[in-house]
C-alpha cells in the first residue's frame, strides 16, 4: 500500500471502512468504502456520522466512482471522500474535480507527477464538485 | 465560425503538454501499455495493422481553409501525403509515429484543432448537419448548440471513464442528414407551438454488432436546460451501463434493458436534483456562442441563372449542389469518391485546393460530410462553373452525391484489425462496374454503405443497400443488406441471405438494382421500391 495523498486539515479517521451493506445494518460506524456497484445514494440519509467514504477503483477504467463521488459532494457530504485502489496519476486531476479529496493509491505514485497532474489545468470547461468556475461563467462575469 | 478565445487556446495547449508528459512517462516506463491506452485513445491515437492512426477532431464537421491548409501539412509532413475523412465528420490519418503525435497535436493547436475524444469511452466529438446554417430547410443553425456541448464534454471529469464510447448528433431539421436517432444522443433542435426553442433527446440508438433506432425520450428540453439534462443522461449511463462485456457496454443496450420508460424516468429524476446543481451555462453564453454562426454577407442580388450549356456541368450542378436558404446560391458537393477510389481519402494537394476553393467561393468554409464527402457551404450560383472546373481538374467533380458510386466505406482488413474482411476494394469494384454499365444516374438516389467486420463503422445496418464482409473459414465473405436509412426515414436493413464472395458481391449488388429497374414506380428511389414490394423479389433474383 502506498502513502495516503491528503488534502484535508482535520484529524484522519483511524478506523477501517466498512462495506455499505455492513453500514446500513449497524448504527455507529463513521467510515464507509463504496464498491462500483454500489448505490452511493444510500448512504445519503447517514452523511450526518460519516466522516470518511473510500471510494474503489478496482480497476482504473471503471469510472462509475467518479459519479458516485459527485453525488455524496451534492448531497451535502463534506467528510472525507478518499479514492482507493487502482488510482493513477492521470486520473488524480479529474477525480479531484468530481469531490475526492484524499487518494490511497495500491502503487506508489512520483510526486512530482502527481503535483504536475493538479497544476495541469488553467481552467475548467464545466461545474463538478469542486469549486472551480468553470470558463462559460467567467466569460460574462 | 468558431474561434478560440484564450481559455480555449489554453485548455487545448495544456492538453498537448499533458500527452507530451505523458508519452514521455510511457517511454520511461512509468506508465504500463495498459495503462497508456485510454490516453492515448483519448488524444485520437489508434493502434491499426501496420501502424498508429491519429484521428483528428472538426467539431460539428466544420473548418475554414486555414484549418484544412494545416491538415494537407500534416499529412505530408508526418504521414503519406493523404488523410481520410470520416463517419462521424473528421480526419483520419493512417500511418503515424508514436514519437510524432504530440508535435502533430502541437501543429493543430496553432490553428484551433486537437485530436481530444476522438476515441477511446468518452464523450466523442459532437457531429452535425453538414448544411448547418446553408440548408433551406433548417428550423435554426445546430452548430452553437453542437459548440456549446462540446465545451461542456471536454475534459469532462465524471463521464472520461465510461462503459463505452459515446457518441452524440445535433442537428435542427426535419430532415436528418447526421444519422441523428442512430447516435447515442441524437439532439433535434426544434420550435414548439409558443415558438421556442427546445431540444428533442433521442437516446441509445447505434449501429455496430446491435443496431437500436434511438426512442424519443424528452420532445422538448428548455435550451436553458439542455447541458443538464445531457448531464442527467450520461450520469445514468455512467452509473447503470454494463461494463461486464464490452460488447453489451453501449447506452442502447442499457435503454433496451430497462426499456425506454425507465431509462427516461430515472434520466428525470437525475435531472430534477442536477437542476439544482448549477452545471448549465449562463444563457449568455448561448447567445455569445451563436454570434459566432451568423450568416455571412450573402450578396442579395446574386444571379438565380445557371448557364447549363455544358452537359457535364450541368450533371454536377444536378447531382452536386443542394438548395440553399438565400437566394442565387447553393451548398456545394465535392465528392471525395472518384470512380475506383477509396472513399474518403483525399491528397494533401487536393486538400489545399479545396481549402483555396472554399476561400474564393465559399466564404472561407468547408465542411466534412458523414457520407465522407466535403461540402463547400455557400457558393454563389454564378461561381459554379469556375469551381466545377477547378475540381474537375483535380479529379475532384465526380457528379456522384446520393448515388450508388457515393459508397460509405470503413477502412476494413487493408487498416484495420478488428476487420474481417477488406471494404475498399469491393468499394472500388461497385463503383467501377456502375460507372461501367452507365447504370449510376438511372439509379437516381442509392445509398451503399459496407463494414468490414460487425462493428459497422461503415454502417451497413442504414444502407438502403448494406455490404457486411465477414471471415468465412479463412476466406472474405460479404452478406448482402437491403432496406436500410440513416435519415429521417430511419429504418435497419436486413439481410438477404447466404453471403457471397468478393466477385459475388459486386454481381448481387447490379442483380438487386435490376429488380429495382423492372419493379420501381414513379418518382420512387430503390429504398421506396424495397419498402413497397419486401424483400422476396430480391431473393428470388439472387438465389433464384
Amino acid at each position: 500500500m502506498a502513502e495516503l495523498l491528503r488534502y484535508r486539515d482535520d484529524e484522519t479517521v483511524d478506523h477501517p471502512a466498512v462495506t455499505v451493506d455492513a453500514f446500513l445494518d449497524q448504527s455507529n460506524a463513521s467510515a464507509v468504502r463504496i464498491e462500483p456497484g454500489d448505490d452511493a445514494r444510500d448512504l445519503l440519509p447517514h452523511l450526518e456520522r460519516l466522516a470518511l467514504v473510500e471510494v474503489n477503483f478496482p480497476a482504473f477504467g471503471d469510472g462509475r466512482g467518479y459519479s458516485s463521488a459527485r453525488i455524496l459532494r451534492e448531497a451535502g457530504y463534506d467528510g472525507e471522500l478518499r479514492a482507493v485502489g487502482d488510482v493513477l496519476v492521470d486520473q488524480l486531476a479529474y477525480m479531484r474535480r468530481c469531490g475526492f479529496d484524499a487518494f490511497e493509491p495500491d502503487q506508489q505514485l512520483d510526486k512530482d507527477d502527481v503535483q504536475a497532474a493538479f497544476e495541469r489545468w488553467p481552467e475548467v470547461y464545466q461545474s463538478a464538485a469542486d469549486d472551480r468556475t468553470p470558463i462559460w461563467t467567467k466569460r460574462h462575469a | 465560425m468558431y474561434k478560440y478565445d484564450q481559455y480555449d487556446q489554453a485548455m487545448v495547449d495544456a492538453r498537448v503538454e499533458e500527452f507530451r508528459d505523458q508519452a514521455r512517462r510511457r517511454l520511461e516506463g512509468k506508465l504500463t501499455e495498459d495503462q497508456f491506452k485510454p490516453l492515448r485513445l483519448m488524444n485520437g491515437l489508434y493502434l491499426q495493422l501496420h501502424a498508429y492512426m491519429l484521428r483528428v477532431a472538426i467539431p460539428y464537421g466544420t473548418l475554414d481553409s486555414r484549418q484544412m491548409h494545416a491538415l494537407a501539412d500534416i499529412a505530408d509532413k508526418y504521414d503519406r501525403g493523404y488523410g481520410h475523412f470520416t463517419t462521424r465528420q473528421n480526419i483520419q490519418y493512417n500511418w503515424i509515429k508514436l514519437e510524432d503525435a504530440a508535435d502533430i497535436l502541437a501543429d493543430l493547436s496553432k490553428v484551433e484543432m486537437h485530436a481530444i475524444q476522438t476515441s477511446g469511452n468518452c464523450i466523442r466529438n459532437i457531429s452535425s448537419d453538414h448544411f448547418a446554417g446553408a440548408a433551406a430547410d433548417e428550423v435554426v443553425d445546430p452548430r452553437p448548440y453542437a459548440e456549446l456541448l462540446r465545451q461542456w464534454s471536454s475534459f469532462h471529469p465524471e463521464f472520461s471513464y465510461l462503459p463505452r464510447k459515446f457518441k452524440i448528433a445535433v442537428i435542427a431539421s426535419d430532415t436528418d442528414r447526421a444519422a441523428m436517432r442512430l447516435h447515442d444522443i441524437g439532439i433535434n433542435i426544434v420550435r414548439n407551438d409558443a415558438g421556442e426553442l427546445g431540444a428533442a433527446f433521442y437516446v441509445g440508438g447505434g449501429m455496430g454488432r446491435t443496431p437500436m433506432i434511438a426512442p424519443c425520450i424528452n420532445d422538448f428540453v428548455p435550451l436553458d436546460r439542455l447541458v443538464t439534462y445531457a448531464e442527467a443522461c450520461l450520469r445514468v449511463y455512467n452509473r447503470y451501463g454494463r461494463r461486464d462485456n464490452k460488447y453489451k457496454a453501449r447506452i442502447k443496450i442499457l435503454v433496451h434493458e430497462l426499456g425506454a420508460e425507465e431509462y427516461t424516468r430515472q434520466v428525470e429524476e437525475e435531472f430534477t436534483l442536477l437542476l439544482d446543481q448549477g452545471v448549465e451555462p449562463p444563457f449568455a453564453e448561448l447567445e455569445r456562442v451563436r454570434t459566432f454562426f451568423e450568416d455571412p454577407l450573402f450578396e442579395a442580388d446574386a444571379s438565380p441563372d445557371i448557364d447549363r450549356s455544358d452537359p457535364d456541368f450541368a450533371l454536377w450542378v444536378d447531382r452536386n449542389t443542394v438548395a440553399h436558404k438565400a437566394d442565387g446560391y447553393v451548398s456545394a458537393v465535392i465528392s471525395l469518391k472518384p470512380v475506383g477510389g477509396i472513399p474518403g481519402d483525399a491528397t494533401a494537394e487536393q486538400m489545399r485546393l479545396m481549402a483555396d476553393l472554399a476561400k474564393d467561393y465559399s466564404f472561407d468554409e468547408l465542411r466534412v460530410m458523414h457520407t465522407q464527402n466535403i461540402v463547400l457551404p455557400h457558393v454563389r450560383k454564378a461561381d459554379l462553373h469556375a469551381l466545377w472546373t477547378a475540381l474537375d481538374e483535380a479529379g475532384l467533380g465526380a457528379p456522384n452525391l446520393d448515388t450508388v458510386e457515393d459508397i460509405i466505406a470503413c477502412p476494413g482488413l487493408d487498416y484495420c484489425s478488428l476487420a474481417n474482411a477488406r471494404s475498399i476494394p469491393v468499394a472500388q469494384r461497385i463503383s467501377e462496374r456502375f460507372a461501367k454499365t452507365g447504370k449510376t444516374e438511372t439509379l437516381g438516389q442509392l445509398k451503399l454503405k459496407i463494414s468490414g467486420c460487425i462493428n459497422a463503422c461503415g454502417h451497413h445496418h442504414a444502407g438502403h443497400i448494406g455490404i457486411l464482409g465477414v471471415d468465412r473459414k479463412g476466406v472474405e465473405n460479404y452478406q448482402l443488406l437491403l432496406g436500410g436509412s440513416e435519415a429521417e426515414d430511419v429504418s435497419l436493413a436486413k439481410i438477404t441471405g447466404p453471403g457471397f464472395d468478393e466477385h459475388g458481391i459486386v454481381d448481387a449488388v447490379e442483380t438487386v438494382t435490376t429488380v429495382y429497374e423492372r419493379e420501381r414506380e414513379d418518382g420512387e428511389r430503390f429504398l421506396d421500391t424495397y419498402r413497397r414490394i419486401g424483400m422476396n423479389p430480391f431473393k428470388e433474383a439472387l438465389y433464384g
